[in-house]
């Protein structure tokens, strides 16, 4: 599905991210992605769906390589991103409208996007919260809001940055049954090794501009 | 979003004290916004060449700010020479361009670009917060300065914002396009940049009064004049007053 080849990218300040990254996102497949702050996991997620550019490698995606803003359109419509912070990503009045917003893009009719809006909600236990106003949300609220606005999309992978930090332990096992019920391709970025270790089966970890795979033992023995 | 650019340098200008640049910099264009003809339009249009000069600003960037402030001049050179009263030049159909509405025109370019560039060169290559810290030396309204200093604060914040905002649409595949759809999403878009900011702000206060804010900020940070800030305050005011003084001649 995704493939990354010797992939760099240059903040505005001049400093590299990464010292070229290979990686490779296979169908059915779900990675964890570890690493320290600042290492690029965010940056790394950005540049898949096309909203940094990359100032060296290659970006492949379903087979096709992608370089301009154009290419990425049909990779916006397939793979869903969850941002660090919701209020990043929910910015219509109502909880409503929020996840009606990416449905409607891809062209749906208001029949359509009225079946989707009342499946996601069911299906995310966010029934009775459809006509509150987004920003009053609170935070665990707010998550599931911006997860179901990604899944009202019905992408056929996820990536999913830090999808759990800062959440209580209800909300984290409703994104958990989540994962496991309907999604089936994804990378998450987090820091919650227990998260990881259960709804992943392959970890890479991004350190001084590297990327390598590890173990998911290893995870706790540090 | 980088509003400073100017500010970087290290030329003479740079390293001036902002009170003496204030001070000297509002003689200079009160004087040239009220002279008239075009000799001393002219003269203070060398003096901020100069001063440009001095700064050593980047020219491209400076003549993108030009640019931004003639095209209001422009509007100006359509309709005052054909308006203006005075001694026909030439006809163009039924309009007629006088003479006077010519020269009060250039004059009226002259005394604009003199100023936006002495100000550029004076004011810009201070960095904002060395600015907004002079303001209150000057006894500027306390408020007035906050105001000042917290729009330009926060303004970079607001399009960092904004930034994300977009992004947000983005990556749920929207392609603006002339419809309701379209139009509801960028209504949402400024809406909640609204609602945003205003509870940053609330925020802001908030932790500002955690720490002990009481309506004004002390000063930490003295400046001291140097030499040369007296050297550069001589000349400057003896520029400006040679201008008066050629006026009333």
């Amino acid at each position: 599905m995704i493939k990354v080849k010797n992939l760099n990218f240059i903040y505005p300040n001049g400093k590299a991210v990464f010292k070229g990254i290979d990686f490779s996102l296979k169908k059915g497949e779900k990675v964890g992605l570890v690493g320290p702050n600042g290492s690029g996991k965010t940056t790394l997620f950005h540049l898949i769906m096309g909203l940094l550019t990359p100032s060296m490698g290659e970006i492949r995606i379903f087979g096709k390589p992608r370089n301009k803003e154009s290419d990425f359109k049909e990779v916006r419509r397939r793979i869903g991103l969850l941002f660090q912070d919701s209020d990043d990503q929910l910015f219509c009045p109502t909880v409503e409208e929020d996840i009606a917003f990416g449905p409607l893009n891809l062209g749906k009719s208001a029949e359509e996007v009225r079946d989707i809006v009342s499946e996601t909600c069911e299906l995310l236990g966010l029934k009775g919260l459809e006509k509150q106003v987004t920003y009053r949300l609170s935070g665990g609220e707010k998550r599931l809001v911006a997860l179901a606005t990604v899944f009202a999309m019905r992408p056929e992978c996820y990536l999913l940055d830090e999808p759990t930090t800062g959440l209580d332990e209800e909300t984290t096992e409703r994104i958990i049954k989540f994962l496991t019920e309907h999604a089936d391709t994804y990378v998450i970025i987090s820091h919650d090794h227990e998260l990881i270790e259960r709804v992943c089966d392959k970890v890479y970890r991004l350190n001084g501009g590297r990327l390598e795979r590890v173990d998911k033992i290893s995870l706790d023995k540090k | 979003m980088h509003l400073e650019e100017f500010a970087e340098g290290a030329s003479l200008l740079h390293r001036l004290d902002p009170r003496v640049k204030f001070i000297t910099l509002m003689a200079f264009i009160l004087l040239t916004a009220v002279v008239k003809g075009l000799g001393l339009p002219l003269y203070a249009l060398a003096v901020s060449t100069v001063l440009v000069a001095v700064a050593r600003l980047p020219l491209r960037k400076l003549v993108n700010r030009l640019a931004v402030v003639n095209i209001f001049v422009l509007l100006l050179w359509i309709f005052i020479p054909f308006s203006y009263p005075g001694k026909e030049l030439f006809s163009l159909g039924p309009l007629t361009v006088s003479q006077e509405g010519l020269l009060y025109v250039l004059s009226i370019t002259m005394k604009t670009n003199a100023i936006v560039l002495a100000t550029i060169a004076i004011l810009g290559t201070s960095e904002i917060f060395s600015l907004a810290h002079a303001l209150v030396h000057l006894r500027m309204p306390e408020k007035l300065v906050h105001l000042f200093f917290f729009f330009y604060r926060y303004i970079s914040v607001l399009h960092e914002e904004y930034i994300k905002l977009k992004r947000a649409m983005t990556v749920r595949c929207f392609t603006p396009g002339t419809n309701m759809h379209t139009y509801r999403s960028f209504a949402y878009l400024v809406g909640m940049l609204l609602v945003r900011s205003y509870e940053r702000s609330q925020r802001i206060y908030q932790a500002m009064l955690c720490r002990g804010f009481d309506g004004r900020f002390p000063l930490i940070r003295h400046f001291a004049l140097t030499g040369k800030d007296i050297i550069f305050c001589i000349l400057m005011v003896s520029l400006t007053v040679s201008m008066a003084m050629l006026v009333l001649l």
